[in-house]
């Protein structure tokens, strides 16, 4: 790994160390796994890059690893790098849920948090979801009620659900239409969605009813 | 030979019920894998460098700097200097790289220098549009003089909506490479036509259509915007070259998807009826305007269904540099039907009659279908509770949030397509199906599965559906809700001929003529004793030691009645409208529709609520919002480019008409008929409820408060 601590940003006409002295942040010795160590304001952050950095995910209980520039995102890291390719890239700015993975029990926008941020952390995506065969019941839900068309925003609509019923056992139709609001289907299966949800909820409405 | 027909209603086993689609547990899985999510060894990532200006000439490109960047494989100049430029986005100079980071650093030390010219991009008011705009001869019907001269009432009025884009959730693109020494090209293509692409491919790149192989499991959207490679795609390909035939994967990004890759022509008329005071329409007048970007704009269908006796019309065509259009989910009819059922509701309010009773009055003018609007209307207007809940214009309660009813029809065509598919019977008693035909999300599938199984008396899962290849018989594109009509006009010709050629080679075990069998529940029987029977394997093991193989086709005219073609539907919405904010919000809608036989009930009805709900965006929402001075367009991007979502929709009521009179009609594609009327009944809902109506689409909050403002005019802010 190059030592930049001094390399000029091209365009910025701020050297990294002008910037460092600017903010009032120290650069403290570098260490191992492609980071450095600065001191700002008293507390210790990681910086990465601007090269590639050796990269360390667990993904669906399994470990993972690859090279990857720090500005990769984790969407991109999956995709690109570790061909797990369930989750979508569509609006690829944190507004259509496409890309929606859990991360230590939350859900969020792939696309919008940096591979290196997710290290170390617990990732669910939608492939993780079956058990062996079996498919998880908000899965079976959508299938049951036709909740896809295309199925291009699916993966991130049902890790949605799944991440909304983990959370709301229970819901009200007013909190599946709240709580499942960050998620975008262009082919128009919400009706169908609505019923999966209701059918995958604890009350387990069975065969949830799309038509009204 | 056999007749070709469809099973009479008690003899179908699958056909017509309400079945899931068999690739979901792929699609919930994250299994399903789209041509955006092929990765390929060795695969590279291909950039576009796009023009910032919306008209230019090219003066110079220097690539120097991007060829020698490390990681930096190809480099292909689209657009070369002195080319013209028509809108922003367009492609210039296009990349591949061994990984994202690396090929957009390279378009970034890409330079360009533009001779920038003058542009248009706002076509709404067609005065602005000078030498861009070609107006067309006046088309005259009847008499319109007399017919406005006998007219009690006249009706004028401003109408329009502007143009949107597809927003393809899988954006534009594909992973091209070359195989086989740099003989043969691969494409896993995002697209609506598998068959149809492979010579699209082939001609740029002077190579021979056969040694074009196209394929694609799942696409991720299209609406009409897919119909074959675009530059973007023989751009890869030519990088793959370059780069030795390494595969090259190139996918629009969001914001170039929503600038280029799909437009709808917007629409604009100044409409005036004629009437009686009882309801008679007499006269029908309008100045039309569209524009489709480069290609210009055609006129949509005036008067959109109702074939008004007198009519003067006259379209011009507006040519600007707002994109290129494409054929978007029932080309011309959204647009026809919004200027058409605003318009007619308007003349009804005017002489204070309820639209309900206003189109009835004038049903006959539909033409053939007039008996289905009535029996459709009838239906919609119980589940709306229409006669309990409209009201004249204008919502007289207390309170800002007013509630109003609106209603619409449409049609459609929808006769299957040109079809081939092979279906192959083994020995052992599998059964395949193999077609260069693609599956939208609308099922398709899971439809050739339903019939092969119906037909040869099968459960679902003794069928494998294979699809996706343009090594399979070539199957036509997925454009005009053709597919289902064909493909399953095809699939059962191919299982009926090949069920025949079974019971010949079964007919002497079962001491039977063959035209005695039938297949059912997994046996071939002989119809007067059911007990004589052999299983499905016992029977197939009659075949020997090749596999039966027989091709199914659909083509023109071909024998049957097994496809057909024109559809009737009647939607009506219940809106409620804030008047301080202009908000509008979907109280319910109610869609019925008709389109011949249903092959999966379950998956026609997701046809009808996601038609409903791409509705609701374009009345409510969308817009390819255009910045007059730069020529970009100002919303590329799903933040401001806004789609309906969960929470947007109301309730969604879907009747979907079928058994006796409909079914014997033969199978009808049904992906756009339900598309048409959403933003002409929200509109009427709309204007129900305040009083007023909002001339153009989409109803924002601005323009339903800039309606309201000039309560009683019909000049809406544009």
């Amino acid at each position: 790994m190059q030592d930049d601590e001094n390399v000029k940003q091209k365009g910025s006409g701020v050297s990294r160390r002008t910037f460092l002295k600017a903010s009032g942040i120290s650069l403290s010795i570098p260490l191992v796994m492609g980071y450095k160590v600065v001191k700002v304001q008293g507390a210790e952050v990681k910086v990465y890059g601007p090269g590639k950095v050796p990269l360390n995910l667990s993904i669906n209980g399994k470990s993972y690893t690859a090279q990857v520039e720090p500005r990769v995102t984790l969407l991109e890291a999956l995709r690109n790098e570790l061909d797990i390719t369930g989750a979508k890239r569509v609006c690829d700015r944190g507004s259509c849920g496409a890309c929606t993975m859990i991360v230590d029990g939350r859900a969020i926008y792939s696309c919008s948090t940096l591979a290196i941020d997710a290290q170390g952390k617990s990732i669910t995506t939608v492939e993780g979801l079956m058990q062996g065969d079996t498919l998880h019941p908000v899965q079976q839900a959508f299938i049951d009620n036709d909740a896809q068309q295309c199925g291009f925003c699916t993966p991130g609509f049902v890790v949605a659900c799944k991440a909304f019923l983990d959370k709301n056992p229970n819901p009200t139709a007013e909190q599946i239409q709240k709580g499942l609001g960050g998620n975008t289907c262009r082919c128009g299966t919400y009706m169908g969605v609505r019923a999966a949800v209701a059918q995958a909820s604890q009350k387990g409405q069975k065969g949830g009813k799309r038509n009204g | 030979m056999a007749e070709y027909k469809w099973p009479d209603a008690d003899k179908r086993t699958l056909i017509g019920k309400r079945i899931s689609r068999i690739d979901g547990p792929q699609k919930v899985s994250g299994r399903a894998k789209y041509s955006f999510d092929i990765n390929r060894p060795g695969m590279l990532f291909g950039k576009i460098l796009r023009s910032p200006h919306a008209h230019a000439k090219i003066k110079s490109i220097d690539i120097s700097a991007a060829e020698q960047m490390p990681g930096v494989k190809a480099v292909h100049i689209v657009s070369d200097v002195g080319t013209e430029i028509f809108w922003a986005g367009a492609s210039i100079v296009a990349v591949a790289a061994v990984d994202e980071p690396t090929a957009e650093d390279a378009k970034r030390a890409i330079k360009v220098e533009y001779e920038v010219l003058p542009h248009l991009v706002i076509d709404a008011d067609l005065k602005n549009a000078g030498e861009y705009a070609t107006p067309a001869n006046e088309n005259k019907v009847g008499d319109p003089d007399k017919g406005f001269s006998e007219a009690e009432v006249t009706v004028e009025g401003n109408y329009g909506l502007p143009v949107i884009t597809h927003c393809c959730l899988e954006p534009h693109g594909s992973v091209m490479e070359w195989e086989d020494d740099g003989k043969n090209v691969l494409a896993h293509l995002s697209t609506q036509a598998v068959s149809g692409s492979v010579s699209q491919i082939a001609r740029p790149l002077e190579i021979p259509a056969t040694n074009v192989r196209v394929k694609q499991d799942h696409i991720g959207g299209g609406f009409g915007s897919k119909f074959g490679p675009d530059e973007w795609d023989i751009t890869a390909a030519r990088l793959s070259k370059k780069a030795g035939g390494k595969p090259v994967k190139m996918f629009n990004e969001r914001d170039a998807e929503l600038m280029v890759a799909g437009a709808r022509p917007s629409a604009y008329a100044k409409v005036k009826i004629g009437l009686k005071k009882d309801g008679t329409i007499t006269a029908w007048e309008s100045q039309s305007w569209a524009t489709g970007g480069k290609g210009s704009g055609g006129s949509p269908p005036l008067p959109y269904v109702f074939n008004i006796p007198n009519q003067r019309k006259q379209h011009t065509a507006v040519v600007n540099h707002i994109g290129s259009a494409r054929a978007w989910r029932a080309p011309a009819h959204p647009q026809g039907c919004a200027i058409t059922m605003t318009a007619l509701e308007d003349a009804a309010a005017a002489i204070g009659m309820d639209p309900y009773d206003f189109f009835t009055k004038n049903i006959e003018l539909t033409g053939q279908r007039a008996p289905i609007y009535t029996d459709e209307m009838k239906i919609a207007a119980d589940l709306i509770g229409w006669k309990k809940n409209w009201h004249a214009r204008g919502d007289k309660t207390a309170g800002p949030i007013k509630r109003g009813l609106g209603l619409s029809i449409h049609t459609w065509g929808g006769l299957g397509h040109q079809s081939d598919c092979d279906i192959a019977i083994q020995p052992d008693g599998s059964v395949e199906l193999k077609m260069g035909t693609q599956d939208l999300g609308t099922g398709t599938r899971t439809a050739l599965n339903i019939i092969v199984a119906d037909t040869l008396g099968l459960p679902m899962n003794a069928v494998k559906i294979n699809i996706g290849d343009s090594r399979y018989p070539a199957s036509g594109g997925s454009g005009g809700s053709t597919t289902i009509g064909g493909i399953s006009a095809a699939a059962r010709r191919g299982s009926q001929d090949a069920l025949e050629q079974v019971f010949i080679k079964v007919a002497p075990s079962l001491d039977a003529k063959p035209e005695d069998l039938e297949a059912v529940s997994g046996t071939i029987r002989v119809k007067s004793n059911p007990a004589k029977s052999l299983t499905w394997v016992q029977a197939c093991s009659k075949l020997g030691a090749t596999p039966l193989t027989v091709r199914g086709r659909n083509f023109p005219n071909a024998p049957g009645n097994l496809t057909n073609q024109g559809v009737g539907g009647v939607q009506m919405a219940d809106v409620s409208v804030d008047i301080e904010t202009g908000v509008v919000r979907i109280n319910k809608i109610v869609a019925v529709q008709d389109c011949g036989l249903i092959i999966d009930l379950k998956t026609a009805e997701s046809q009808v609520y996601g038609a409903m709900i791409m509705g609701v965006c374009w009345a409510l929402y969308e817009e390819k919002i255009m910045d007059a001075k730069t020529g970009r367009m100002l919303n590329p991007n799903m933040e401001f480019y806004r789609l309906a979502g969960i929470a947007d929709i109301g309730e969604l009521v879907v009747h979907m008409m079928t058994g006796k009179g409909y079914d014997e009609r033969g199978v009808i594609g049904l992906g756009e008929p339900p598309a048409v009327s959403p933003g002409a009944v929200i509109s009427n809902a709309v204007a129900n409820a305040i009083g007023v109506r909002v001339p153009y689409l989409p109803l924002t909050p601005d323009r339903v408060l800039a309606a309201l403002e000039k309560k009683g005019g019909n000049n809406a802010r544009i």
